[in-house]
């Protein structure tokens, strides 16, 4: 298990490397730059800020200071918010960002787990198919469209819930959550039905009703942690999928987090806050298809034998 | 508009009443009744607000920052608005200048001396004088080179000022400011220029802190922490008291500003909403005093109601096309008119725009402190075929084509289709529409990299000569290839020499006719400034820069939602 996991951390150096690289590149390539402005920009105030920014440097230069700066976690000052660096700026936004994506991943897992379970203990029946449909849809709908109906609904017709806000007033977390995991609970939901289909026909699970097992324990104690291996695998790039998709519910209800400076770090050109928002996320997308990888193998012991770990 | 809680807590109770509870019915509405009383558990910002003075403001994106030097956007300059203050201040009624900083003001006979005389009361929030050697130091920072301040040209009227910012000369004492003393600031003109006083109320031109900027750094540093809470020393009415980026900064009233017992509130919440639709939800259950817009297809909706919160007023901006007039087939004035002249504004105002803009036959917004621009042309398909058929098209018959340049928005696109259709049916010629990312589209405006381009203007003071000096022969912003040396001599030399305001205001539109006449690019329309402001907010007026004035703005306490 050491083994894979340090084998799979080597791997993720090159990875990163190449992450940051390409970043770095692509967005001093992409046509228009941070001080391009409506008004018209004097050179001599254009010659001071590239040079305050070191863009007056060759590329390659840039390219190395950058990599120096990064080695001691210094991703460099921000070109949008002047008087802000970068990792300020991660360190105020990610965290309001984890914590909506670790409460939408609680609402899509027990969501879409239960449905998943539900419909998959009698295939083919309207226990199969409302769950499953209602899945399709929630897959279907888009956060952006979802985000304002929840609004509409429970803020504005019904005044049960704030419509925007983040930690301001009692219960503005909700619809957020719901808003961003819907989506993902769709989707769990399809895995762990398929999952779930899969394991309930296997000659262990005959064997556990064999023995006079009730069904609800045949399912929770056998089912389930078969079962469910595919919605675990699936966990570490929701989660990352979570981090860094949460763009379009924080704009929608105004909550502060990393989304919001990371699109509009592109839009702005603000080349340290995409680099650094990117080799961010990246870290963070790999460390969870490990965590994930590392998980699921321990509930498939097929798999654990593979990995030669216990 | 009903206030959220008490909406809650009726409908909770109303729930309880009619469900009949049995009693396991209870606990579970006890949870539920728990619940709902916690979606209201206060009042709305705005009973709240009201009840204490604060004003909450929906105010676009998040501030760049809050270095008066450093920022251009109208969100920072309506946050650094509240934290600073000028020489002079704008009055939100007539946007006449009024004392700020200086208790008053002397223009010397030939206009190219003034003598600002410093309020002796005037302070930093730190309890510090302000003196006039704040504004020596704070005008080399803002015009050096090195500070990179877009806005530096605000001070380019002083004498010598441009010839510094540009870095032709690195002595600062040769541009004309100086400290007669403490309280006496005087300052040497370029050449008479009647909207001076005016610039004193740009942040560009505000004084900062010299010991708490060079207490984290140099000068001209762009990225100090000087600006964040605890650091922050202003001399506005507010000062800052919290700054949550995304979320929100809030600034608490002054008791060191001068002018303290004017100041009514205690404290202003600006929210970064970027999303306008999320802001108008805001509003609408009472978490804004005012937006920074409004959703378009909200419009109609709101001004349908009685008492409409809505307000619409012209804004001393302008909405244009740009014309190469370098390149064929814009380069013939006759093509140029001809598509102006089959341009129908109205009818695009009154269907693409909801009605919401004024349509535009000159670059410079009407009213622009008493100016009107001529109308030196109007909607006239048959004049403008005409045009074209002696430019050689006669019918559209060998139109060479034309592509149309816009920054992607379904705004922009709307209007641009409207027009490709207007020139199709008028004059028979085939526009194409490019549309570009915003920065490729600066960038490709800035290298006149087009044939045609949308393009809007906003005023940064309210004269006829921001919006007429774009168009000079080496004007940073004309982007037109236009150059006329006699429009260039009336703005330069002869505007600036006029006696009277009358006298100034007839030479510019002499110029402006010129400029229609050669029609280097099209207008279309007037912008407006479309919001939503809640009832209880008074002293905020609606005038043509949107300006605020926090001095003025009263919160109606009394105010009761009408049910």
């Amino acid at each position: 298990m050491w083994r894979f996991i340090g084998f799979r951390l080597l791997q993720s150096i090159p990875v990163l490397l190449v992450v940051i690289t390409v970043t770095f590149f692509l967005v001093r390539l992409a046509p228009g730059g941070p001080f391009s402005s409506e008004k018209a920009v004097i050179p001599e105030v254009k010659a001071a800020l590239e040079e305050q920014y070191r863009l007056n440097l060759p590329m390659y230069e840039q390219y190395i200071a950058y990599l120096a700066d990064l080695a001691e976690g210094d991703l460099g000052p921000s070109f949008k918010y002047p008087g802000r660096s970068v990792n300020e700026l991660i360190a105020a936004g990610f965290p309001v960002t984890a914590e909506l994506g670790f409460y939408a991943l609680l609402v899509a897992i027990s969501i879409g787990g239960i449905a998943g379970i539900v419909a998959s203990l009698r295939p083919n029946s309207a226990q199969d198919y409302i769950p499953m449909s209602v899945a399709m849809i929630g897959i279907c709908v888009p956060s952006l469209l979802m985000g304002p109906i929840l609004i509409l609904v429970f803020g504005i017709y019904l005044e049960w819930l704030p419509v925007s806000g983040w930690g301001d007033m009692p219960g503005d977390k909700i619809l957020p959550a719901i808003t961003l995991g819907s989506t993902y609970a769709a989707y769990i939901a399809r895995l762990s039905r398929a999952g779930m289909l899969e394991v309930m026909s296997q000659d262990y699970i005959r064997t556990a009703r064999a023995k006079g097992l009730p069904e609800w324990q045949v399912v929770v104690r056998h089912g389930l942690r078969g079962g469910l291996i595919p919605v675990v695998a699936f966990l570490g790039p929701a989660f990352a999928g979570l981090l860094s998709g949460s763009f379009v519910v924080e704009t929608i209800f105004q909550i502060p987090g990393l989304g919001r400076f990371y699109v509009q770090a592109a839009f702005n050109r603000d080349y340290t806050m995409i680099l650094g928002a990117t080799v961010f996320l990246a870290t963070l997308i790999i460390v969870f298809n490990l965590l994930s990888d590392i998980l699921a193998a321990w509930m498939n012991p097929r798999l654990r034998s593979q990995y030669g770990g216990r | 508009m009903v206030p959220a809680a008490h909406m809650c807590f009726r409908y909770s109770l109303d729930y309880m009443i009619t469900m009949r509870l049995s009693a396991s019915r209870f606990f579970l509405s006890f949870i539920m009744a728990a619940t709902l009383a916690a979606c209201g558990s206060g009042e709305s910002n705005v009973e709240r607000g009201n009840r204490e003075g604060i004003l909450h403001v929906g105010n676009g994106t998040e501030p760049q920052g809050l270095d008066p030097h450093v920022v251009t956007g109208i969100p920072e300059s309506n946050i650094v608005s509240a934290l600073f203050e000028g020489l002079a201040v704008k009055n939100p009624y007539t946007l006449e200048s009024e004392p700020g900083v200086a208790q008053s003001w002397n223009i010397s006979e030939d206009g190219l001396t003034i003598t600002f005389y410093l309020n002796p009361e005037a302070r930093w929030s730190n309890g510090d004088l302000m003196t006039a050697n704040d504004y020596v130091w704070s005008w080399q920072r803002a015009l050096s080179p090195a500070m990179g301040n877009q806005y530096a040209y605000m001070l380019y009227p002083l004498e010598n000022a441009e010839a510094f910012a540009t870095g032709k000369i690195d002595d600062f004492s040769q541009v004309g400011v100086k400290a007669v003393d403490d309280h006496t600031l005087e300052v040497k003109l370029n050449a008479p220029t009647a909207y001076f006083i005016q610039l004193m109320d740009h942040q560009s031109t505000y004084a900062v802190h010299r010991p708490t900027i060079e207490k984290f750094g140099k000068a001209t540093d762009r990225f100090t922490p000087w600006t964040h809470v605890g650091n922050l020393v202003g001399n506005g009415p507010f000062r800052l008291k919290e700054w949550q980026l995304n979320r929100r900064i809030i600034v608490e009233k002054s008791n060191t500003y001068w002018d303290k017992d004017r100041v009514q509130l205690n404290g202003i919440e600006f929210y970064p909403v970027e999303n306008i639709s999320s802001e108008e939800r805001l509003f609408r259950v009472g978490q804004l005093h005012y937006t920074n817009s409004i959703p378009l297809d909200k419009i109609p909706v709101y001004r349908a109601m009685e008492n409409s919160p809505y307000v619409n007023a012209p804004y001393l901006g302008t909405y244009y096309y740009l014309l190469n007039t370098n390149e064929p087939p814009l380069d013939d004035v006759r093509v140029r008119q001809a598509l102006s002249l089959a341009v129908d504004r109205e009818q695009l105002n009154n269907t693409v725009l909801h009605g919401t803009n004024i349509p535009a036959y000159g670059i410079t917004p009407p009213g622009t402190l008493g100016y009107q621009p001529p109308k030196v042309f109007d909607y006239n398909v048959a004049r403008a075929r005409q045009l074209l058929t002696e430019a050689g098209y006669p019918d559209g018959a060998g139109w060479p084509g034309l592509e149309l340049k816009y920054n992607t928005s379904e705004s922009h696109l709307k209007i641009a289709v409207a027009l490709q259709q207007m020139w199709k049916d008028a004059l028979n010629i085939d526009i194409t529409l490019a549309n570009q990312e915003w920065k490729v589209y600066l960038d490709s405006v800035d290298q006149m990299d087009f044939q045609m381009a949308r393009r809007g203007w906003i005023g940064d003071y309210i004269d006829p000569n921001n919006f007429l000096d774009l168009f000079l022969c080496d004007g940073g912003n004309n982007n037109t290839g236009f150059c006329d040396p006699l429009y260039d001599d009336m703005i330069l030399r002869q505007a600036p020499r006029a006696a009277s305001r009358e006298q100034r205001y007839a030479i510019f539109a002499a110029a402006e006719r010129r400029l229609m006449e050669q029609m280097p690019i099209i207008p279309i329309y007037t912008y407006t400034s479309n919001q939503l402001i809640h009832p209880s907010v008074q002293g905020r007026p609606s005038n043509l820069m949107n300006h605020v004035n926090y001095k003025y703005i009263t919160l109606d306490s009394n105010w009761q939602a009408e049910e």
